[in-house]
């Protein structure tokens, strides 16, 4: 069946995925044009200005979407390791190599454009772990492979967590959990870590002298609901002792915090006063943006808080504040329905497919997508802390978008080859 | 342990619901985090409207624009009243970053001690003003001030500038009719809410009556700024932006000429002068002495010069003496006593009344000067004779037509009332006391309900509790001068240059008196000729104009009588009516009656030929003498 087709490189591409990335990149275009517009500078390709800049890398990630069809779709599973080797090995030379760039480590500059090789990191991590795990010798479930899965995740993160001090970078690879759960590890896994996060918000908000008597009474609650074996007991004892380690470790953590971070933390519980002209400045400036834009929004171009330079970063990760202040309640909803939708329509593509590999793949698409969308969302409207990650398609930057293209059109590609023979 | 795990967590009921499939799960999970977003996006730009409050704050800067103040020109186009710029600093103290704003830079700018800076950052803290409230930092700098602070102040967020207009005052003259600015205070900004507390308001004179037309129309431009507090142009290109328009001038009828010669005159003696055209009603003149320059009650200076002013109670500079002081008319009410007898039909031009050196009929009391007895009615007038008058009163208060007395004495009030006594005037000046005509009820209050003309004769010569104001009086000319008639006293003949405007409506209506027999006043008239050509203004007379008057002494019960007169000019065709009153400075004749001829003789001859007398009046110090 395997036909080293003379068939066009479009042959079989999911048009409509490529039609949902082309308007959500014009539309990313259209509000960086928006939020740092410049009036003496107002034709959107002029190249001194961001918004040139970032039709330049429109074009360039057009492109590289081609060469991406192009290239034969083996490529990306016979390179899978070789690729996530070379950008483990780009990551690890970038702080010594690179330039520092606001605190973080992590750009290669050229002139006026510079290069973040810690975003290609998400989709070479993809690769990889689409390739270990679509290893029919595999089972996730194994304990040793969720151990190897797990690896592959944690080094590039605590590589650009630690070397490159780029904490929204780092933190995307928890995105993969929903990969691994589709591919069979347990649901448990999910819900402990959901159970813990309740608790270490709760260790952060309540006294935790409180919380340990909230567990030790829900732990004997819960043995009379029980058969009192030994083992139940002894098992129920060790529930309530490891949460209230963690409510006490969660305490101590954030006590040796750096004092950036524990503002951030208090910024999204609401934790003690926060200025709201310092520590909460961002958040508060995105939240005024986007609640000012009402239902119909104030029109393009007529933002003032984001024209005006109120909110931080407005370009980049705070770009949906222009979204929500100049299309209003309408089309802040509609982007997050088109992103949505893409990444739907990304996992339906990833069910339909034969291989594995581009399963795995594409399910790791999704989640990657998924994970941006909600920290970033969340940030400006303050559900989630503030972390410095890019709204995909959207945020201006070359790294960024050139990554998403990447990672999205090799999908695509695999994609269009769901027909072929098994991987 | 497994059984464990599974009854803690929800996987339970995963299994059996929906989410059987992993897929479906995991996309549950993307809608409903979508969901979530929109529900919280619908709620902080549809439901809930502070964020909308915070954006506008912040990125509008609404600013006030102050029009110009009209300006006021005397009946010669004489400028009267302008403005100059000025320039209030503006603070919002929550703009004001507590971590990076420059106070020494800023005090050194403003040229204040940082001591100074916080007493004036506490008060526009503290109420009535608060952090979220702009109110003024600093008042009225000049505009030299103005300019060397102006290129700087855009560093310091939290403060700006609103330009002002601030009167000045030329000729520093007619302070009290022209009156002064203060700001509006909590109360003025309840009653009108045009205005917001700190905007200047007329207090009083005509900035009061007329404060209306002359404030013009505040405008209000919103300016977007940026987060750096620079401006950034106007929102959607000034389209709910409004025009200040500027206030209308105002045409006084003043005569600057001769109000500037009165106050000259009437310096260093306390009183007042009030000169008024019969033929319109326009006042030329409104003279109160002493009195101050209006320049004073302007600027940063202006609680500190009015407290200096008010605490000055002996010469009382604030005290409009034309408007707010009311004395006995003396002599000069025995005009209209001659006219209330005739009309009555109890007085010819040939009654007699005998004279003994007062009033025989209660033993000489009102006293009299010596002079011949009997006396013709004329005659009576120009020797001003006490007794005649109160001969006069007595038969009209005891006039038979009327069933008794208390009838009669309410027809004499009635008609003196119509000479437009006992009640305000109505003009445009802002302050204005009614005088008094004693009612009927008063005097059953102190003499119970058996009084006779005996207890109350002395209202025929203008004395007991008769009063009247300097302008009520120099009308009582004015009528004569008219035969019957006048029109409201009025210091505005036209808003914005128009004599049309319906503001001015009210001073167009011809009022008559209920004495309208023109022959009653010719007599009168002739009296008055008499009082010059032979009679107690006999001194006074002025080359190449004949003229009318009466001479009056009020008496004071304080201290020496005032010294009161009134005329008018020419005889024929009068073109000035006026009162003059000095106090406590005895006959009328001495001092009054050389300000009023010589403030006519300025008038309609523009030139002073009795030059001695001018020098001695305004030499004359009736203040420095007095204490």
């Amino acid at each position: 069946m395997r036909e080293k087709s003379d068939k066009s490189i479009f042959y079989n591409i999911d048009w409509i995925t490529v039609l949902m990335y082309v308007v959500l990149v014009l539309m990313g275009w259209a509000n960086i044009y928006a939020a740092v517009y410049n009036e003496e500078h107002y034709i959107i390709t002029d190249i001194s200005q961001k918004y040139g800049k970032q039709m330049i890398w429109i074009g360039t990630a057009f492109l590289l979407a081609l060469i991406v069809l192009i290239i034969d779709e083996n490529f990306y599973t016979a390179f899978a390791y070789v690729i996530y080797g070379l950008f483990m090995l780009l990551i690890i030379a970038v702080p010594f190599l690179g330039r520092e760039v606001k605190g973080s480590r992590s750009w290669f500059r050229f002139g006026d454009f510079g290069l973040q090789p810690a975003e290609f990191m998400k989709f070479a991590t993809n690769l990889a772990i689409a390739k270990f795990l679509s290893n029919q010798n595999i089972k996730i479930a194994d304990y040793r492979n969720t151990i190897i899965t797990l690896l592959m995740l944690f080094v590039p993160m605590v590589i650009i967590m630690k070397l490159q001090n780029e904490t929204g970078l780092a933190i995307v690879f928890v995105a993969f959990i929903f990969t691994l759960y589709r591919e069979g590890l347990s649901v448990n896994y999910l819900l402990l870590g959901f159970l813990a996060a309740i608790l270490f918000i709760l260790a952060l908000l309540v006294n935790n002298i409180f919380l340990f008597a909230i567990i030790g009474i829900l732990c004997s609650l819960s043995l009379l609901f029980i058969k009192r074996s030994r083992t139940n007991l002894f098992v129920v004892a060790l529930i309530g002792i490891v949460a209230c380690g963690m409510v006490k470790g969660t305490s101590t953590v954030y006590e040796h915090l750096e004092p950036h971070q524990k503002i951030r933390i208090d910024v999204l519980l609401g934790r003690g006063t926060v200025d709201l002209k310092k520590e909460g400045y961002n958040v508060n400036q995105a939240k005024i943006a986007i609640g000012s834009g009402g239902f119909l929004g104030k029109g393009y171009l007529q933002g003032t808080q984001t024209k005006y330079d109120f909110v931080p970063e407005q370009d980049t990760d705070f770009i949906f504040c222009t979204v929500g202040e100049e299309w209003g309640f309408l089309g802040s909803s509609l982007v997050i329905i088109l992103q949505l939708t893409l990444i739907i329509r990304i996992v339906f593509m990833a069910e339909r497919q034969r291989s594995p590999f581009s399963r795995i793949y594409g399910y790791g698409v999704a989640s990657v997508l998924f994970f941006h969308l909600t920290v970033n969302i969340g940030m400006t409207i303050g559900l989630a802390p503030v972390i410095g990650i890019p709204l995909p398609f959207f945020s201006y930057g070359g790294s960024s978008l050139w990554s998403f293209t990447l990672l999205l059109f090799i999908f695509i590609k695999l994609d269009s080859h769901r027909l072929q023979i098994l991987r | 342990m497994q059984r464990i795990i599974k009854g803690l967590s929800i996987s339970y009921f995963v299994q059996v619901s929906l989410f059987k499939e992993k897929k479906y799960l995991i996309m549950g999970m993307f809608v409903l985090v979508g969901l979530l977003f929109i529900a919280r996006l619908f709620y902080i730009q549809v439901v809930d409207n502070s964020y909308k409050l915070d954006a506008d704050n912040q990125a509008f800067r609404k600013k006030t624009e102050f029009p110009a103040r009209g300006y006021i020109y005397d009946r010669n186009n004489k400028l009267l009243v302008y403005n100059e710029a000025a320039y209030d600093v503006m603070v919002l103290p929550k703009e004001i970053s507590k971590t990076d704003f420059d106070t020494a830079g800023f005090c050194e700018l403003m040229g204040i001690t940082k001591e100074v800076f916080l007493k004036k950052m506490k008060k526009a803290i503290q109420a009535p003003n608060s952090p979220r409230k702009e109110s003024v930092f600093e008042k009225q700098l000049s505009p030299k001030d103005y300019a060397s602070i102006q290129e700087h102040l855009y560093r310091y967020k939290g403060f700006t500038v609103v330009s002002r207009t601030l009167r000045k005052y030329p000729n520093k003259t007619a302070a009290h009719m022209l009156g002064y600015i203060g700001e509006a205070d909590k109360a003025m900004t309840e009653k009108d809410p045009y205005y917001n507390e700190g905007d200047y308001i007329g207090i009083s004179g005509i900035e009061k009556t007329y404060e209306n037309v002359l404030r013009g129309k505040k405008g209000m431009r919103i300016m977007m700024v940026d987060v750096h507090n620079r401006e950034k142009g106007s929102y959607l290109n000034g389209l709910y932006d409004t025009m200040a328009v500027p206030g209308k001038t105002l045409t006084s009828t003043l005569d600057l000429e001769l109000q500037m010669y009165g106050e000259l005159l009437m310096q260093n003696k306390s009183g007042s002068a009030v000169a008024i055209d019969p033929r319109t009603g326009e006042i030329l003149a409104l003279v109160t002495s002493p009195g101050y320059d209006p320049n004073l009650l302007v600027g940063r200076e202006r609680t500190k010069n009015y407290a200096a002013l008010s605490l000055d109670t002996l010469a009382d500079p604030l005290y409009n003496r034309a408007t707010m002081a009311s004395y006995p008319p003396g002599s000069t009410f025995k005009l209209v006593m001659a006219l209330i007898g005739q009309q009555m039909g109890l007085l010819g031009a040939e009654t007699r009344y005998p004279c003994a050196h007062g009033y025989p009929l209660l033993g000489g009391r009102p006293a009299c000067h010596p002079h011949a007895s009997p006396l013709a009615l004329e005659a009576a007038i120009g020797a001003s004779c006490n007794s005649y008058f109160s001969f006069v009163f007595k038969s009209v208060i005891e006039d038979k037509k009327f069933s008794d007395l208390y009838q009669a004495y309410a027809n004499w009030r009635d008609i003196v009332m119509s000479f437009n006594i006992g009640q305000r005037t109505g003009s445009d000046l802002a302050n204005e006391l009614k005088g008094n005509v004693p009612s009927i009820k008063y005097y059953n209050k102190i003499f119970g309900k058996s009084w006779k003309a005996s207890n109350v004769i002395s209202l025929g010569i203008g004395q007991a509790e008769l009063l009247v104001t300097p302008l009520q009086n120099a009308n009582i000319v004015a009528i004569i001068a008219n035969k019957g008639w006048y029109y409201t006293p009025h210091i505005v003949k036209a808003v914005g240059g128009n004599a049309a405007d319906t503001l001015l409506d009210r001073f167009r209506v011809k009022h008559y008196t209920m004495v309208k027999d023109t022959a009653f006043y010719r007599v009168v008239i002739r009296g008055m000729t008499d009082a010059v050509e032979s009679g107690t203004a006999h001194s006074l007379q002025i080359n190449g104009i004949d003229y009318c008057a009466k001479t009056g002494t009020a008496e004071n019960p304080h201290g020496k009588s005032h010294s009161v007169f009134v005329a008018f000019a020419p005889r024929e065709n009068p073109r000035i009516a006026i009162a003059v009153l000095v106090e406590n400075a005895g006959a009328g004749s001495k001092v009054a009656g050389p300000v009023a001829t010589l403030m006519m003789e300025k008038y309609l001859s523009g030139k002073i030929s009795r030059t001695d007398l001018e020098k001695r009046i305004i030499e004359e110090n009736l203040i420095a003498g007095s204490h």
